[in-house]
């Protein structure tokens, strides 16, 4: 039995996805830009899922713009929103590289993070004193890594009064299966989704704006997706996505519920059954039910991982290179995390269909694979 | 059934290598090093050589591991070539890779993980001797023979080390891994340090990390000749890089001061010397003093000295070896030991 416990990472397509997704691979050729009525089918799918998506956002459905996913779309608010407005970006050390990077690569400002991870509002408050022309200020819900959950709303009512004229947006991406996206986001301008950490499909995101923001386009052709995102829309994966949006929405509460005592269950198991070991953040920080975060005395995470593998068991440690390779995490680096530390921390990221089975097997499996690493180190 | 974790960099010996460890019905399991996150022209630490050999290991339906050793390769390999650089000596970063990444880190990390063996794509044999031993030995490729950068290894980790690749010659691992339809048959041999690029080259890489003085050359009567662009960068027997004025007779770096910026130069006689000082020997299994059959670079060819306490004296005058390198010791073609010139 394969045990996956790596939904951060990406989760099962539900079954009801695949099942809405079929007839557009099989049955319809339409491209949805044409004007027959093939196309128009076509046209109507994508629109039937962006009304999913804007209601789990809380949005118009106009201000939905379909893209590849997660990095495209946090891509496309800072580098759009720079594109249109100027200034400068900002954004929590914790974030997503795919933030990281067009901010830093725009000459932008990365704020420190308190030790939970999250964005340090005196900090942030400082910097929007500081500097004048800040345009777009970036704060991811929920981290990748860890769950941890921003302030979202205490972070908006700073920059409104300190820099009203910013654009906030927040990377939902890891947020999206637990938490009520449209309400906690309702002071941000722009929030980044993507299907497969939901159920859907690989392939297909969505960039959510609120009215009266004005973005450059980054990929620039045939005007689709009212001439902010050109290019064919991925339809099937699209209507997946959509598809995800819509069931997501109804169960989340009782799957919370149940994930939660499943990842508590795990938690505690792991620190009474190893010595020398714990969670990764701190006691009573809010975050996501999906993510035990572990660390583990005396132990690289790239061995364990291997051990656990070999058990069929599927986890991760920070994030993974284009190579595959574990890279040290710079989310526990920006928590205080000392390298030693970090380097024997894993990320098991339960979803939807996690099983107690699933977890009371880890429990037999990760505490052997840990005792033969010290063993032998 | 041995369980053998095989050191895959992407290129044909390592896929070869792995080859032929399934061939002999093991476990095996191929890992490749991320190493280097620099630039990189090949060696062993590019995403493109992690491609390579992840396509090999599918094409062997092998699993495929990458572990991350970048930090230990920044302390153990590329730092001290920096500051070995800085001291005026000569270092060989792969020996030091050798020593402490893959046959210590990578080794250790194979055994904690329940492996048997590790495999690697060396041009170099493991022979058994008859007292139960077993030694580094030349590989049959002499032009591509390997055997001196693994003379640190000790009993136990030659007994670890399987070097399938080191009956074959270069053509026959080529051949091997095209009758395998491996895409990596044709892959250009890797070159000098991995984490140097041929077109930046040494002078760059260092110019970022430390600062590189410019120096005189002198010749033996202390007159200077000529300068050169970076003290650091001149090594002990270097005859090119060096802007010399007149003069018809090749000249060489017979000294190389650190402290005064000072390169002298000479004749090839006056490179010549009957000893040499050594530090921090290795021996396969114990150590041992007589004559040897010493090596001084990585193909150079060896020469005939005894060897004492730190001290090894040439049957024939030998061109002076540069601080930092490693001299090795063979006895006929067997790895004996291996040792670093003051």
């Amino acid at each position: 039995m394969d045990i996956y416990l790596d939904h951060a990472a990406s989760t099962p397509v539900r079954e009801e996805v695949i099942q809405a997704m079929l007839p557009w691979l099989s049955e319809h050729p339409g491209n949805p830009s044409g004007s027959h009525r093939l196309a128009r089918e076509a046209r109507r799918a994508i629109d039937d899922a962006r009304d999913n998506v804007a209601a789990l956002v809380g949005a118009d459905p106009g201000n939905v713009i379909f893209t590849s996913g997660g990095t495209e779309s946090d891509n496309l608010a800072i580098d759009g929103v720079l594109g249109a407005k100027g200034g400068q970006a900002v954004c929590s050390a914790t974030e997503h590289p795919a933030v990281l990077e067009p901010v830093r690569d725009s000459g932008g400002m990365i704020v420190p993070t308190d030790a939970t991870g999250r964005i340090d509002l005196e900090n942030l408050a400082a910097l929007l004193d500081s500097i004048a022309n800040i345009s777009l200020v970036s704060i991811m819900m929920a981290n990748n890594e860890t769950g941890v959950i921003n302030d979202l709303d205490m972070a908006a009512d700073l920059i409104a009064e300190k820099s009203p004229g910013s654009v906030i947006h927040t990377d939902a991406v890891q947020a999206t299966s637990w938490l009520d996206v449209a309400e906690l986001s309702k002071k941000a301008h722009l929030i980044s989704l993507t299907g497969h950490k939901f159920g859907g499909p690989k392939g297909a995101g969505a960039l959510v704006l609120r009215d009266g923001v004005n973005l450059s386009p980054v990929i620039r052709g045939g005007g689709q997706e009212r001439e902010r995102r050109s290019g064919t829309q991925n339809v099937p994966a699209i209507v997946g996505l959509g598809e995800a949006a819509r069931l997501i929405q109804d169960e989340r509460s009782e799957v919370n519920k149940r994930v939660t005592k499943l990842r508590d269950k795990l938690e505690n198991g792991l620190m009474k059954k190893i010595s020398h070991t714990n969670c990764t953040v701190p006691n009573g920080t809010p975050r996501t039910p999906g993510i035990a975060h572990i660390c583990f005395k005396d132990i690289e995470n790239e061995s364990l991982l291997f051990l656990l593998e070999n058990q069929r068991i599927y986890a991760s440690a920070a994030s993974s290179c284009a190579s595959g390779a574990q890279e040290p995490s710079h989310v526990l680096q920006a928590m205080g995390i000392d390298p030693k530390t970090a380097e024997g921390s894993i990320r098991f990221s339960l979803g939807r269909t996690t099983t107690e089975k699933e977890i009371e097997c880890a429990l037999e499996v990760i505490p052997k694979a840990v005792e033969q690493l010290r063993e032998f180190g | 059934m041995a369980r053998v974790m095989v050191a895959m960099s992407g290129g044909v010996d390592s896929s070869v290598a792995a080859a032929l460890a399934c061939e002999s019905n093991n476990e095996v399991v191929g890992v490749t090093l991320r190493l280097w996150g620099g630039e990189s022209d090949s060696g062993c630490c590019s995403v493109s050589d992690v491609d390579d050999a992840r396509r090999a290991a599918n094409a062997l339906g092998i699993e495929h591991h990458v572990f991350n050793l970048g930090d230990d390769f920044e302390k153990h390999v590329v730092s001290p070539y920096v500051e070995a650089h800085s001291a005026g000596l000569t270092p060989n970063p792969c020996i030091e890779c050798n020593r402490h990444i893959k046959f210590d880190r990578l080794l250790n990390r194979a055994k904690s993980l329940g492996f048997d063996k590790i495999v690697t794509g060396h041009h170099a044999r493991v022979v058994k001797r008859k007292d139960g031993t077993s030694r580094i030995a030349r590989a049959k490729d002499e032009a591509k023979d390997q055997s001196y950068v693994l003379y640190m290894l000790h009993q136990d980790q030659i007994s670890s080390l399987h070097l399938p690749i080191g009956d074959m010659t270069k053509d026959q691992v080529r051949e091997k891994a095209n009758s395998l339809g491996l895409r990596v048959a044709t892959k250009p041999d890797s070159q000098d340090v991995c984490f140097i690029t041929r077109e930046k080259g040494r002078a760059d890489f260092l110019g970022k990390r430390i600062p590189l003085t410019p120096g005189r050359v002198i010749d033996e009567n202390g007159v200077e000749v000529g300068q050169v662009e970076a003290i650091e960068l001149v090594t002990v027997g270097q005859r090119r890089g060096m802007l010399l004025a007149g003069g018809k007779e090749p000249r060489y770096a017979t000294n190389v001061n650190i402290e005064t910026a000072t390169v002298t130069v000479g004749t090839p006689d006056q490179l010549l010397v009957k000893k040499t000082e050594f530090r921090d020997p290795i021996w396969s299994e114990k150590k041992i003093k007589g004559e040897f059959l010493v090596q001084t670079s990585a193909h150079g060819k060896p020469k005939q000295a005894s060897v004492e306490d730190g001290l090894l004296t040439w049957e024939e005058p030998h061109p002076r070896v540069a601080s930092g390198q490693s001299v090795v010791f063979y006895e006929a073609d067997q790895v004996a030991g291996g040792a670093i010139v003051v």
